[in-house]
């Protein structure tokens, strides 16, 4: 802890506004989340962000952190600090309702065009489907199946920036997951669904995703994976 | 640092430039090399004329560029194709890493055949 002091710089407005500073008192093991709780508490009431469980588990409290996408409850000062500055943003890639907070219905939007919903095709009445914890398919599910929503790879995503329409790491990674799940019975719609223009194929593999996601998913490897189905689905004439 | 860049700072956004750059700069290279290649067609003198040109230092330099966009190119599409069809979970900045060190290796084995040969 170098200083007593955190020079912040919060975003104000909508998609036009301005940065304003203010000063706010460094403590030990202080998360950005408590700056920005701090200034609201203490400095500019009217300020507005979100966040709700501040234990990285819901995905709402997302934010720009000195240029990088983060989820602020788990991101301590420390870590994002530079020279004594912290400069605090919305999310990239998302409307700006107002001050801190985005307009996250695209992001979801774009779950249910990837068909990121399940599809199920047993009854309540039929047994629990047993599903052996070994099986690949199980596997490759269970490495992205943790995504809290929060938006931090859509944020961190040129793809996304470039091409609006493009469906983002979230939703195909969560298709990526349905199309691993052996109880689902909608592969092909869903296959369909992530193969077009705005699908897995325009992925660059430039990894921001990867890199910033704050549960360590690797919506890159999931999207591979959705390259490689689509294709093969594609050579056996399904898609 | 500035902000935009930071949030790119990190070694698959780095790969992605050089394989990107690397294809484009080649791109412009190869009409200028089938140019040169092409002068054959018109008969020896030509092309001699063309290759003397290349036995330059200039263009020595730039020839080493070249190989170097190559392995680069190339070691870039070894990559995503290991990172696209292969399991994998936690190498992916080794592979970025190795695709960089193989291509100096490349650049630098053609430096000494050059300077060697020449
Ligand atoms: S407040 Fe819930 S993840 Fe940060």
């Amino acid at each position: 802890m170098s200083a007593s002091l955190l020079q912040v710089r919060v975003w104000r407005g909508g998609a036009t506004g301005a940065f304003r500073s203010y000063e706010v008192p460094r403590r030990e093991s202080q998360t950005v989340l408590d700056v920005v709780t701090y200034i609201q508490r203490r400095l500019e009431p009217g300020l507005a962000y979100r966040f709700a469980c501040r234990v990285g588990m819901c995905g709402s409290c997302a934010m720009t952190v000195n240029g990088v996408a983060r989820w602020t409850c788990r991101t301590h000062v420390a870590k994002a600090v530079v020279h004594d500055t912290l400069e605090i943003a919305p999310l990239a890639n998302l409307p700006v309702i107002r001050d801190l907070v985005t307009d996250m219905r695209e992001f979801f939007d774009k779950w249910a065009r990837a068909k990121g919903r399940f599809v199920p095709t047993a009854t309540r009445r039929d047994d629990f489907a047993v599903v052996c914890p070994d099986r690949p398919e199980r596997r490759a599910a269970d490495a992205a199946i943790e995504c809290i929503g929060c938006g931090v790879c859509y944020a961190s995503c040129d793809v996304v920036r470039w091409n609006p329409a493009y469906l983002g790491p979230a939703a195909l990674n969560r298709a990526w997951t349905l199309v691993n799940d052996v109880r689902d019975g909608d592969h092909r719609t869903r296959l369909a669904a992530v193969a077009g223009d705005a699908g897995c194929h325009a992925c660059h593999t430039q990894m921001g995703c990867t890199e910033r996601c704050p549960k360590e998913i690797a919506p890159t490897a999931s999207i591979a994976g959705l390259k490689r189905a689509t294709a093969r689905a594609a050579v056996k004439g399904e898609l | 640092m500035n902000r935009a860049w930071r949030a790119r700072n990190h070694p698959a956004y780095w790969a992605f430039l050089v394989h990107r750059l690397s294809g484009l700069a080649l791109a412009v290279f190869l009409p200028a090399h089938f140019l040169v290649l092409g002068q054959a067609l018109r008969g020896e003198a030509g092309l001699e004329g063309a290759l003397r040109w290349t036995d330059s230092p200039l263009v020595k330099v730039a020839e080493i560029a070249i190989v170097v966009l190559l392995a680069a190119h190339l070691t870039g599409g070894v990559r995503m194709l290991a990172l696209e069809f292969l399991p994998w979970r936690d190498w992916q900045k080794s592979l970025a890493a190795l695709a960089a060190g193989a291509t100096v290796l490349f650049g630098l084995a053609f430096a000494l055949a050059l300077v060697g040969g020449g």
